[in-house]
């Protein structure tokens, strides 16, 4: 069965190479215009699994009927296609489309690589909440990308372990390090959670929560925020837990760490509406254990989230039919049967606000089915999404991040100081490159 | 018929007059021409190019946003004193430094002793002792790396688990001085291996009357280790020493490996990884381009400094 699927595969593909050739050899100029007139086939390098068959829908359905085929090409996740991307660019050999983060986003517009596609895609913007949307037009009436999915913050816990030690579940960040404290006291051995360096959107969206806006503009200016105030809260409050050994401070993602989760030495884990899918493999015993709650506030009166992760479908300046990708872009990200086999397929949590509570989130995760209304809750927490504010070297940011972070909660030193240090090498980065920055 | 095929080779192109000298002179050119273009693609170019990226930066105006806001641009000198000045690469050389101060003389000890045990005359079991010490000089780095990083995390470590049954305390080798034993442990466990192999295959080449000798005058078989077999191997020891410095210089897959399990090495602990960083994480070719310079010139004058220096000392050795 795999073998006749894979033959077809192939035989197809010699048939749009040989047709292809074909074209060449007349001497047929339909491939050069930019007009969708004729079969067009366009390439995408996305690093979403399963994403081939969602694809697939498109080529044998719409796709078929305009004549657009689409081929994806699998890639590596987030800074390393970020840098493939430019590379390609720069030798004007971009693929037609291109999954980007969307902190990402403003580094690959700054080197040109993705273009204007208000024209074909700018109807979708009701699809999405604005601040999601916000980060595709970069605060002009450009639009340089469709968004498709996004990660909402939320707190999960072990609901179990927390009955057994008699905690609660923190509504305020002040409750959170209560409850650190608590658990300390109850048992010493057990951490409720880890302060981890290693992934520098942790901290971003954190600090999205608490109200910073790390890159904004002023005229022809950047403006780099950093070390605002909001941020400083955020990275003292971290900083102290740390400092007291009320939270550990080792990294996430280690074999250690998949440990102390399995066993219930770690109790809980801030994070985003992917979790499931990761504690799925880092702790498997723990299944039906967990429960989500939204992220702990700064106020009581507050209701806000940050934002981890997530991904948008560009089109690149590169592109010989910037239309048909465009098209393409938008009917993957918005379309109802694409988007519930991007959740199917690739495990997506979309940004599409229609599709959070239908088809495929109509139920729970498997390793949630102890709370039926986990999507119901999710779609709740992700409009309270607050806005953020990327600029056009996040990943120098981020480099920072890591060891400056790194090194501070190793010592268990001042937070305060690696976010200045944060500060000033995103800084003198954009100083160097030449950008205009606002002091 | 007969006195043409008995004609010399070079005779038949008496009817042409004298093999032409320039002709002759041209041949090993010719012969060489294949090597030389792929010397010159495959090697000089992609240096000339990454040489040329270095002294370039690009320089953008304003907000950076839209088409041609962004330029390249000729920088000089510009990213030779970014990189000399910044303390982050110097940072990472000592560290470099302080590594190789433990790998080098523990691997190439090792692999001496390891050589010199197996070239006795009553060792058993040479061949799959051989192999064995050889082994994990065939594992990956990266492999190696991770295979060391599970059993350097406390929790997971089976080691950690055996002290803390026995009640001793487990040590964090993951943090601070016994990272760089952790380290140079895994280069050492993969290096030893090829380096003894080298030092061992030289030992074999000594002729056996030198030790006959030795023997009939009396030598024990330390005294022939260290008078005769460590002497006449030297050589052999220049060369894996001279491959040991450029190893450890370029030191990147095991501290990389080992990075994401650990707040101790940070994405620029070594110089190479610097280099990667800058390229590939903060998208700054031009930088990375001239430190990368900067490290094959450092590289060079390090080894061949040693070598000339061992050179001469031999050269001295034998004029005596």
């Amino acid at each position: 069965m795999p073998y006749t699927k894979r033959r077809r595969l192939v035989s197809s593909a010699v048939a749009v190479a040989l047709g292809a050739t074909a074209l060449a050899a007349c001497g047929s100029s339909s491939e050069d215009d930019g007009a969708a007139t004729g079969p067009v086939t366009l390439t995408y390098w996305s690093w979403a699994p399963g994403m081939d068959k969602v694809v697939d829908l498109w080529n044998k359905g719409p796709g078929k009927e305009r004549q657009i085929t689409v081929t994806v090409k699998k890639q590596a996740s987030g800074d390393t296609l970020v840098t493939k991307i430019l590379t390609a660019h720069k030798a004007g050999k971009a693929p037609d489309l291109v999954q980007a983060e969307y902190q990402a986003l403003p580094t690959l517009v700054s080197n040109d690589a993705l273009a204007d596609i208000s024209g074909e895609a700018g109807d979708a913007k009701e699809e999405f909440a604005d601040g999601v949307w916000q980060q595709t037009t970069l605060g002009t009436d450009a639009v340089y990308a469709v968004p498709q999915d996004i990660g909402p913050m939320m707190f999960f816990y072990r609901e179990d372990l927390f009955k057994k030690y008699g905690l609660t579940v923190p509504t305020t960040w002040d409750e959170f390090a209560g409850t650190a404290r608590e658990l300390k006291k109850a048992a010493p051995d057990k951490d409720l959670t880890t302060f981890s360096a290693n992934d520098s959107g942790l901290f971003a969206g954190l600090a999205q929560q608490a109200g910073a806006q790390w890159w904004t503009t002023s005229g022809d200016k950047w403006k780099v925020g950093i070390n605002d105030a909001a941020t400083k809260k955020v990275a003292s409050f971290w900083g102290g837990l740390v400092e007291e050994g009320a939270i550990d401070n080792q990294p996430m993602y280690t074999p250690a760490w998949n440990k102390a989760l399995d066993t219930g030495q770690q109790i809980a884990w801030v994070s985003a509406v992917w979790a499931p899918g990761t504690l799925t493999t880092a702790a498997p015993a723990t299944k039906g254990k967990w429960a989500m709650a939204p992220l702990p506030q700064w106020t009581k009166s507050e209701n806000r989230t940050g934002s981890w992760g997530g991904s948008s479908t560009a089109v690149t300046t590169d592109s010989k039919h910037k239309d048909a990708a465009a098209t393409f872009a938008a009917w993957l990200n918005t379309d109802p049967q694409a988007l519930n086999a991007l959740a199917k397929e690739s495990g997506i949590y979309p940004a599409s606000t229609a599709a959070q509570t239908s088809g495929a989130f109509a139920t729970p995760p498997e390793f949630f089915a102890n709370q039926p209304d986990f999507y119901t809750k999710a779609a709740e927490i992700a409009e309270t999404t607050a806005p953020s504010a990327w600029g056009p070297n996040v990943n120098v940011a981020y480099t920072t991040f890591k060891n400056a972070f790194g090194a501070a909660a190793k010592n268990r030193s001042d937070f305060t100081a690696a976010l200045d240090a944060m500060q000033e090498d995103t800084v003198a980065d954009l100083k160097k490159q030449g950008f205009g920055v606002a002091e | 018929m007969k006195s043409p095929a008995r004609r010399p080779h070079g005779a038949r192109t008496a009817p042409y007059g004298r093999p032409s000298r320039s002709r002759t002179r041209q041949a090993p050119y010719l012969f060489l021409v294949p090597a030389i273009v792929l010397f010159l693609l495959f090697f000089a170019l992609p240096i000339g190019y990454a040489v040329w990226l270095s002294f370039r930066k690009v320089r953008v105006s304003g907000l950076g946003l839209g088409a041609g806001a962004r330029q390249e641009v000729w920088a000089g000198l510009e990213n030779y004193t970014g990189a000399l000045s910044d303390s982050e690469l110097l940072r990472g050389a000592l560290r470099v430094l302080g590594y190789g101060c433990l790998v080098v003389p523990v691997m190439l000890g090792l692999a001496l002793l390891f050589a010199l045990m197996l070239d006795a005359e009553r060792a058993r079991l040479t061949p799959f002792t051989r192999l064995a010490i050889f082994l994990p000089y065939a594992v990956p780095g990266v492999v190696a790396a991770l295979l060391w990083g599970f059993l350097y995390l406390p929790s997971v470590s089976p080691f950690s688990f055996v002290l803390d049954a026995l009640g001793l305390p487990q040590p964090d080798l993951l943090d601070g001085g016994p990272l760089y034993a952790a380290l140079s442990n895994i280069a050492v466990w993969g290096g030893t291996g090829f380096n003894m192999i080298v030092i061992y295959t030289a030992l074999r080449a000594v002729p056996a009357e030198v030790y006959e000798a030795a023997k009939l005058d009396g030598a024990t078989p330390l005294q022939i280790a260290l008078r005769i077999k460590i002497p006449m191997v030297a050589p052999s020891l220049v060369l894996t020493f001279f491959f040991s410095i450029i190893a450890t210089l370029q030191v990147f897959s095991e501290p990389t490996t080992l990075k994401p399990l650990t707040n101790s090495v940070s994405t620029t602990w070594s110089p190479l990884m610097k280099v990667y960083q800058d390229a590939f994480g903060n998208g700054d070719i031009h930088a990375a381009a001239a430190q990368a310079t900067l490290i094959a010139v450092a590289t060079l004058v390090l080894s061949f400094g040693f070598l000339r220096t061992a050179n001469r000392r031999t050269k001295q050795e034998a004029g005596r």
